[in-house]
């Protein structure tokens, strides 16, 4: 083993050019309505602004609908159900979905520039991950839609009616794949709403269900904030609730819905931890720990945001974790060679700040490498929490952004009592060479998904979801489609 | 009327079960319960919310021991369940008798129904895995595995009507898949359940992972329903209390319990149970590993 010297923190020994991806394969509205039965529509509400939060510039003006739009949203979503989408055979339904996820493929790279000009993120993850998991959620369960007789519940499973999705603005149009397809693929209709800050993306994905030919109604979306958002979970005539977002926003969701018939899925808030034993491969370990907190700016719920590391390790650990941090590319998320884009908002950044001003204050040891910030946008450089106790905020609460906190453990018993000394259940890592202390720990962690000597990795197979107040239900494979059909009986 | 020289009967104290023991109401509250015709028949204890919270506390200790059993352990215990009730067969038939006013036949059908599906659920400890969990083909390189893990420690209100095949049918699937429960009993017709407490308390059942409450469901299932420390409630029982199920969804929000909601009437017994009393207090975990050399 390689001792890394953990006196200096090296900076990168070269530049990279500035390689930009170009944004002229975009075309974005001055306005945008929403999208009902089918049609672009003007709102009746207000108007809000989205903005590039790499550079603060305007980009459009999105209607936001009212309870008015939203309920005429839903009245489509019921005629598209009854009168088209449930009654299609599951065959037919399947070549729109086969056919979306081609278009999504044909169509990638201007999907992936608009998805980063209006979320901060990456191109290399918006192209690299977000657009293809896209594709391949609308591809897989495309393939579903004709074969319900064999998910499990029993000869002609019928859907569920009307879905009102709810999602957030770090995965804008993966999570509208995650929301969509199994919706569609089990004859639901649905009516989404994107996050008030990542609307355009969802937009576009309007236009290829035009494209598509897909029947009116079936897919609506209606932009707007937290009022729109309520007005969809409390509609009357909605029968599914699927919302993918903070914690406080889900238990309101179940108080909502609580009394009714509505059935709900809610995939929420994480704390994760990254557990590196001292067996493990230090490199491998390291590059995990870096992609679990780092990856989309931290912006994810199952991020890695609590490196536990073995007590023998801990230091040589720290030291090539710096190092690694201070080769990170902080900037211009259309520049192929960045890795850490711009906070998706002011409001999000606020409450990094906060958080990790609160952090310093009780006490922990608070480092970034340095980098230069653009001077406009929303910019947090990647940060690390050092002497971090289980007490202290930063390793209790969600950030939602790069900041890493970091614990130490001696034994094997002591990590798990620490990974799972949290509310939350969304995920874990584990880091070691040894298989059968791998399967152990997979078994202790309280989480629903363990990725073992990886960290951060999807699949439209995979079935996703939390444990505990990380919310309930699971999205991607099989499970992911039971969520959307209910047995001939029922 | 008794006559001198004429033997007395040794009557029962029916007590609550938790963690094992057979302990009264902290409270020192009981109350009576009536035969079918309305005639008393004994003092039940009254449990209250320190009752109720022992009970979770008693129950969560069991967890970590319960859940780690081997499947096919869990299934010989749940079978080792119906192997007691069979041999105390009488006892059951009577309690139903007196307790749902039930004529023979239909009591011994009643009693055949608990057993038999105690079976049936014994049977699916090592089956369930295999049928929901799942072998994902992601698209890369990676062993990738789901498989479902019991929520935790779950508070099932039990039907009101059906004092034993109720009982028994919401019990017996929360506790075979390694959940542990908290069981607030028929308020009218708690007989039976503390019976079966006594079944559990000799079944290798370990102590804690059926803890049995009697009494009004408005003294324990609030605090049962808000309790942070409770993963999931089965409001099976609270049929009918529609603002009540619905405050104590409602509670059950803060911290993101499951629920299964009350259904409109109290539900056919002797219907194929189906696989939802189990799938509603599971979680599913995906294990990923790269694969390589």
């Amino acid at each position: 083993m390689v001792k890394v010297p953990d006196t200096a923190t090296p900076t990168p020994s070269f530049d990279y050019a500035p390689a930009p991806e170009s944004r002229a394969i975009v075309d974005i509205a001055p306005s945008y309505g929403l999208f009902v039965d089918g049609q672009f529509v003007d709102g009746q509400g207000r108007a809000f602004k989205t903005i590039n939060p790499a550079t603060e510039e305007v980009l459009a003006e999105i209607a936001e609908a009212s309870a008015a739009d939203v309920d005429l949203a839903v009245r489509a979503a019921r005629r598209a159900h009854t009168r088209v989408w449930s009654r299609m055979a599951g065959r037919e339904r399947a070549k729109y979905l086969y056919r979306i996820a081609r278009i999504v493929q044909e169509r990638g790279r201007e999907l992936a520039v608009l998805e980063s000009i209006d979320n901060g993120k990456p191109i290399r993850e918006s192209r690299d991950v977000d657009v293809p998991a896209l594709a391949a959620h609308f591809f897989y369960y495309a393939g579903w839609a004709d074969k319900l007789d064999h998910a499990g519940l029993g000869p002609d499973p019928r859907s569920l009616g009307v879905a009102g999705q709810v999602i957030p603005w770090n995965f804008p149009l993966m999570m509208l794949a995650w929301k969509i397809a199994p919706a569609l693929a089990a004859g639901n209709t649905v009516v989404l709403k994107p996050a008030e800050t990542t609307p355009l993306t969802a937009l576009l994905f309007a236009e290829i269900c035009q494209q598509a030919d897909l029947p009116a109604g079936v897919v609506n979306i209606v932009t707007g904030a937290g009022a729109t958002g309520r007005a969809l979970v409390a509609h009357p005539d909605v029968d599914k609730i699927a919302f993918t977002g903070s914690t406080d926003v889900g238990k309101q969701i179940a108080r909502t819905v609580a009394g009714t018939s509505k059935t709900v899925t809610l995939e929420l808030g994480g704390k994760a931890a990254n557990i590196v034993f001292d067996d493990a491969p230090l490199d491998q370990a390291v590059e995990g720990v870096v992609n679990g907190i780092f990856f989309n700016q931290g912006h994810v719920c199952c991020a890695g945001s609590r490196l536990l590391v073995q007590e023998s390790v801990a230091e040589e650990v720290l030291a090539r974790l710096k190092r690694r941090m201070a080769t990170l590319r902080v900037g211009d998320p259309l520049d192929k060679n960045t890795d850490v884009g711009a906070i998706n908002s002011a409001e999000q950044l606020a409450k990094i700040r906060q958080l990790s001003d609160i952090g310093e204050a009780e006490g922990a040891g608070r480092w970034s490498p340095p980098c230069d910030l653009p001077a406009t946008g929303f910019w947090f450089p990647p940060t690390v929490f050092t002497g971090v106790t289980q007490a202290h905020r930063i390793a209790r609460e969600e950030v939602f952004g790069p900041v890493l906190s970091v614990l130490t453990f001696r034994t094997p018993a002591e990590a798990v009592e620490k990974a799972n000394n949290t509310p939350y259940g969304l995920s874990a890592g584990v880091w070691t060479e040894k298989g059968s202390r791998i399967l152990w720990m997979a078994n202790q962690l309280r989480a629903g998904t363990v990725w073992a000597n990886t960290f951060n990795k999807f699949d439209a197979s995979a079935p996703f979801g939390g444990y505990k107040e990380s919310g309930y239900g699971r999205e991607g494979g099989r499970e992911g489609l039971l969520a959307y059909l209910k047995g001939a009986s029922a | 009327m008794s006559r001198p020289g004429e033997r007395q009967t040794v009557r029962k104290t029916y007590k609550l079960f938790i963690g094992g023991a057979f302990p009264r109401s902290e409270s020192g509250h009981s109350y009576k319960v009536a035969d079918a015709r309305g005639a008393f028949v004994a003092n039940a204890a009254m449990a209250s919310r320190k009752d109720a919270r022992d009970a979770v506390s008693a129950a969560r200790k069991a967890f970590a021991g319960w859940s780690s059993r081997t499947a096919y352990n869990r299934a010989q215990i749940l079978y080792r369940v119906a192997e007691m009730m069979e041999d105390r067969r009488p006892q059951f038939v009577e309690a139903v008798k007196q307790s749902e006013g039930l004529g023979s036949r239909q009591a011994d059908k009643v009693v055949d129904e608990s057993i038999d599906r105690l079976v049936w659920y014994a049977g699916w400890a090592d089956k369930i895995t295999q049928v929901i969990g799942s072998a994902n083909p992601v698209a890369g390189p990676y062993f990738n595995l789901s498989s479902p893990e019991p929520t935790g420690v779950v508070a099932v209100v039990a039907p009101q009507a059906s004092s034993l095949l109720g009982l028994v049918s919401v019990i017996a699937p929360v506790v075979v898949t390694g959940n542990t429960a908290v069981v607030l009993a028929s308020h009218a017709h708690p007989l039976p359940a503390v019976t079966f407490a006594e079944v559990l308390a000799t079944s290798d059942v370990p102590g804690g992972v059926v803890n049995i409450l009697t009494g009004p469901m408005t003294a324990t299932a609030p605090w049962l329903a808000s309790h942070m420390d409770v993963n999931a409630l089965d409001l099976t029982g609270a049929t009918g209390l529609v603002e009540e199920a619905t405050a104590w969804e409602e509670a059950a929000a803060d911290n993101l319990k499951r629920v299964l909601r009350p259904p409109a009437a109290e539900p056919d017994w002797y219907a194929e149970p189906g696989l939802d009393r189990m799938t509603t207090f599971l979680e599913t975990k995906t294990v990923w590993h790269p694969i390589g050399i």
